[in-house]
């Protein structure tokens, strides 16, 4: 029985400590695939984005993704680690790490989490200019739906 | 009934949430969201394009044709930008 880790925070995090807490002691994975998204400057005119969630439910969220994941392929282990607050350009914003006994499974379940929680977990990206008055919310894009319509 | 706003349509009420008491025959979040769209200038701004405005019942994605039931919570945001 895989029971995922998932984490909504403030602070930063280290995708090689997290990959090492799964790996840790045991001898039987193959595989651990860890994507980290960034935060862009935008060609420099982005000084930071704000990232709000709905506590609570974010969380839960991420739990049932996860638990979607581990439904649908053999792993060994899962973590999710997603950022709230201010976050500045070449900062970390969102963590997936899983691992299995091969690397499709690793790769497959990575890009699935990715593409569901997009869709699914309540955040939501507002946008701080270098110039000017604060921006606006980042918009949800067609792309990003139809990319977890492919699961 | 707790009432959640959240992004733009926090910014647009003005507030993160409040206590409501909808009117009774109130059947569905959809038209939990119908009554608040009349509460104001702001609250017809927010809901301005109900479509697209996505609803959690007690902190699960519901259809805007969901009972709203027995829960508690009730919160309205837009389409999701993490990750």
């Amino acid at each position: 029985m895989v029971v995922p880790l998932v984490r909504v925070q403030a602070e930063t995090f280290d995708p090689a400590a997290e990959s090492r807490r799964i790996t840790q002691g045991r001898t039987d994975i193959g595989a651990v695939v860890t994507f980290t998204g960034l935060c862009r400057s935008e060609g420099g005119s982005l000084a930071a984005l704000e990232l709000e969630h709905y506590p609570g439910m974010a969380e839960d969220e991420l739990l049932r993704v996860a638990g979607e994941a581990l439904s649908r392929w053999p792993l060994q282990g899962v973590t999710i680690l997603h950022r709230f607050g201010r976050i500045a350009p070449g900062d970390d914003i969102v963590l997936v790490v899983t691992a299995s006994a091969h690397r499709r499974a690793a790769f497959e379940s990575a890009d699935f989490l990715m593409d569901y929680l997009k869709t699914r977990a309540p955040f939501w990206k507002k946008e701080h200019p270098v110039c000017g008055e604060p921006g606006g919310w980042v918009a949800a894009k067609t792309a990003d739906d139809q990319a977890a319509g492919r699961w | 009934m707790k009432v959640l706003y959240f992004a733009w349509l926090r910014e647009r009420i003005g507030k993160a949430e409040e206590e409501i008491t909808f009117p009774p025959g109130t059947r569905t979040v959809g038209e939990a969201m119908a009554h608040l769209a009349l509460l104001g200038e702001e609250y017809a701004y927010a809901f301005e394009n109900p479509s697209i405005i996505r609803i959690a019942l007690d902190r699960r994605h519901v259809p805007h044709d969901c009972p709203l039931g027995t829960a508690r919570e009730l919160a309205f945001f837009p389409p999701m930008t993490g990750g």
